[in-house]
């Protein structure tokens, strides 16, 4: 947020600051009150909707969602985009299937050469929205269709199924400790620890620095280029891990594996508060909007209004939570605005 | 996204200061370097095969990519103008699904047609109003009317499809020209390529449309009235995706409301290879053919191709796409290095006036 501009001395700056951070856990908490309403109109029509089976297998369908959305915030936050998650998914979910069906290597190998190989798509990414000055979303586009084409190439119409992979595999995607699916676990774990770090460290801090204003940023001695090279390596690294995830989860792997998941994956950053322009939101809220998006779509069909309305009811959703930002924006701002005016006169 | 950093992003495009040679600034021309690259299609496809460069490739070829096309024109004004519109093919859905449940409930198609445009102006209004008057980022508007326009497709027809409509309409949208190898689709695509051509380059409306691309804010204070344009190019880009939806559905003679899912992406593809700037205020129409006869000519290259995969137009396409920003930018640096070198030797020259 731009408000040390505004905000002359260091206690107005502290003040503007409580305001904002204040603003962002009402945000956080109002996608929070949202699902909740949500669950419990849900639940009073149809009671089976809150029993343990039910709400954990919401859970587990968020799950991949929240990972995708938590690397595709630390992008959005920079002022860029990534469009290429969804094919990131299916070339590693793809990778992660052929290795462990063909060669049979063991499971963690798997899963470090699937967040490495989606980590060197977003390196790719990164070096040339970066180094190359090519706006983000022409370079992200581009490899939206060329990562998608590889994985096309590669899997040259086959298929994984289920039989060939190590049941040891599977029950990642199936199993859980202690009553709570290893998927959410898994999610939890990437949400809380990049979550911290994008609230707390200084470099995660200075992500929101460039995305709210790119030339003081770099006047202030941010290293933008390579805070920005390691916003697009993360989302690909996190891309990459939700490709294996996929695979452990579905069992059933082709080249289309995540086809269309970048736009649900933005949809659920931005409702969950992360501006398309960057320099506000949090990890935690796309994560919630994540679980919000699939909450929704689950509660339609439990609720059996026709599936047909779901995406309807997604977009509607998405315009509110823009519409509604934009509005207490513009609240923020005035109120900002005439407190340093009245400390001027 | 920021303004300064897209000034030096085209400048092939747009030519260089300092007077260079002619045909420097003509080989500079994104529209020429696309022409060489059609050029190479061409001979790489005959290569491939002697049934590339004939009338009939041209006429499947280019039905292909006709709704793509059509929506790829009026998407060019509007990232002109600095905005995107991510829900055409949404759009077009919607439209073929108007088509097939009016038509199921009797009306005639002379009727409907002109009812599915209307219905498309109304969502690029919407979008347009969203843009305008909340003053909200027309991509994260049209990513959410991408899912609603879709969305209420699926509501209109569900997961029917509809297949019975009139040879004599479907024939047209399908057949030639006049006994020419030129399909009807094309013929169309051409004259509102001719129309939105005129329209951008041509009049006092399209000029407002480079001013409000090149900067908003200047546009504004020398009196345009940027929110009614914008809003008048997202109708307009609403209903040519209307119209492509009603191309679509009777070309194929079958209307549904999945058909035509991520051809936004292609159309943005093809608008961005035309050359036409993410930033605005830059690019023409007849780049974005050209880049459409390119990703047309490709497509159907690898499509007659025995021993190569038709999967890499993918990847060619992407290829494509970064390298027509990422190349300029590159010969820019070369070039200014070139020049700071210079005019080390001879300090005397001065900066070029």
């Amino acid at each position: 947020m731009s408000t040390e501009a505004l905000a002359p001395t260091p206690t107005e700056g502290a003040r503007a600051r409580r305001l904002t951070e204040w603003v962002f856990r009402i945000r956080e908490l109002g996608i929070v009150v949202a699902l909740l309403i949500l669950v419990a109109v849900t639940a009073v029509l149809e009671p089976r909707f809150i029993e343990a089976d039910s709400l954990r297998t919401l859970a587990v369908n968020a799950s991949i969602f929240a990972i995708l959305a938590a690397g595709q915030t630390l992008v959005i936050i920079t002022r860029n985009i990534d469009l290429s998650v969804g094919s990131v998914v299916g070339l590693s979910a793809f990778m992660a299937g052929d290795l462990l069906s063909g060669n049979g290597l063991p499971i963690p190998v798997v899963f470090v050469l699937g967040i490495g190989l989606g980590a060197a798509c977003g390196l790719l990414n990164g070096v040339l929205t970066t180094w190359g000055q090519v706006p983000a979303l022409v370079v992200t586009l581009g490899t939206l269709y060329a990562y998608r084409g590889l994985a096309f190439l590669w899997t040259d119409g086959r298929q994984v199924n289920a039989e060939t992979l190590p049941d040891g595999f599977l029950r990642i995607g199936t199993g859980s400790v202690l009553g709570v699916p290893v998927l959410v676990i898994v999610a939890l774990v990437v949400v809380l620890v990049v979550g911290q770090w994008l609230r707390d460290y200084r470099a995660g801090r200075e992500l929101y620095a460039i995305g709210s204003n790119p030339d003081g940023a770099r006047l202030a001695g941010v290293r933008s280029d390579r805070r920005v090279l390691t916003a697009f390596v993360l989302s690909g690294a996190l891309a990459g891990l939700g490709g294996v995830l996929f695979t452990a989860r579905f069992a059933t792997v082709d080249a289309t594996a995540g086809t269309g998941y970048e736009l649900t994956v933005i949809a659920a950053a931005v409702v969950g508060g992360v501006a398309i322009f960057g320099g506000t939101g949090s990890v935690y809220g796309a994560a919630l909007g994540a679980l919000l998006l699939g909450t929704i779509t689950s509660s339609l069909i439990v609720l059996r209004v026709e599936a047909f309305w779901q995406q309807a009811a997604i977009g509607a959703l998405l315009l509110l939570a823009i519409a509604f930002d934009r509005l207490v924006g513009m609240r923020i701002d005035a109120a900002l605005r005439r407190r340093s005016a009245r400390r001027a006169g | 996204m920021q303004a300064d950093a897209t000034a030096p992003t085209t400048p092939g495009r747009a030519g260089v200061n300092g007077e260079p040679p002619a045909w420097r600034s003509l080989a500079g021309r994104w529209e020429v370097l696309l022409v060489v690259l059609l050029v190479l299609t061409a001979i790489a496809g005959q290569a491939i095969s002697p049934e590339f460069l004939t009338a009939d490739s041209f006429t499947t070829g280019s039905l292909d990519i006709s709704e793509i096309a059509l929506m790829a024109l009026a998407l060019t004004l509007v990232v002109v103008a600095a905005e995107i519109d991510l829900s055409v093919a949404s759009v077009l859905a919607l439209s073929s699904a108007m088509m097939a449940a009016l038509w199921n409930g009797g009306l005639p198609l002379e009727l409907i047609m002109p009812v599915c445009l209307m219905a498309g102006g109304l969502c690029g209004a919407f979008n347009g109003l969203l843009v305008t008057r909340l003053g909200l980022p027309s991509l994260a508007v049209t990513i959410g009317t991408l899912a609603l326009f879709r969305g209420l497709a699926y509501v209109v027809i569900g997961d029917e499809s509809v297949t019975d409509f009139p040879a004599t309409w479907t024939e047209r949208a399908f057949g030639n020209f006049a006994g020419t190898f030129v399909p009807n689709a094309i013929v169309l695509f051409a004259v509102l390529a001719v129309a939105f051509g005129v329209l951008l380059h041509a009049t006092p409306f399209g000029r407002s449309v480079y001013a409000i691309g090149a900067s908003e804010e200047a546009a504004y204070f020398s009196g345009l009235r940027v929110k009614r344009i914008k809003l008048i190019l997202f109708v307009l880009s609403g209903v040519v995706a209307a119209l492509a939806g009603i191309v679509i559905t009777l070309r194929n003679s079958t209307a549904a409301a999945n058909v035509g899912m991520g051809f936004e992406l292609t159309a943005v593809t093809a608008v961005l290879l035309g050359g036409v700037s993410i930033f605005g205020g830059r690019g023409t129409i007849a780049g974005v053919i050209l880049a459409l006869l390119l990703l047309g000519g490709i497509q159907k290259a690898l499509s007659l191709s025995e021993s190569i995969s038709s999967y890499w137009i993918q990847i060619v396409t992407g290829a494509l796409l970064v390298g027509s920003v990422l190349v300029p930018n590159l010969a820019r640096r070369a070039s200014e290095a070139r020049r700071r070198r210079s005019s080390h030797h001879h300090p005397e020259e001065g900066p070029p006036s």
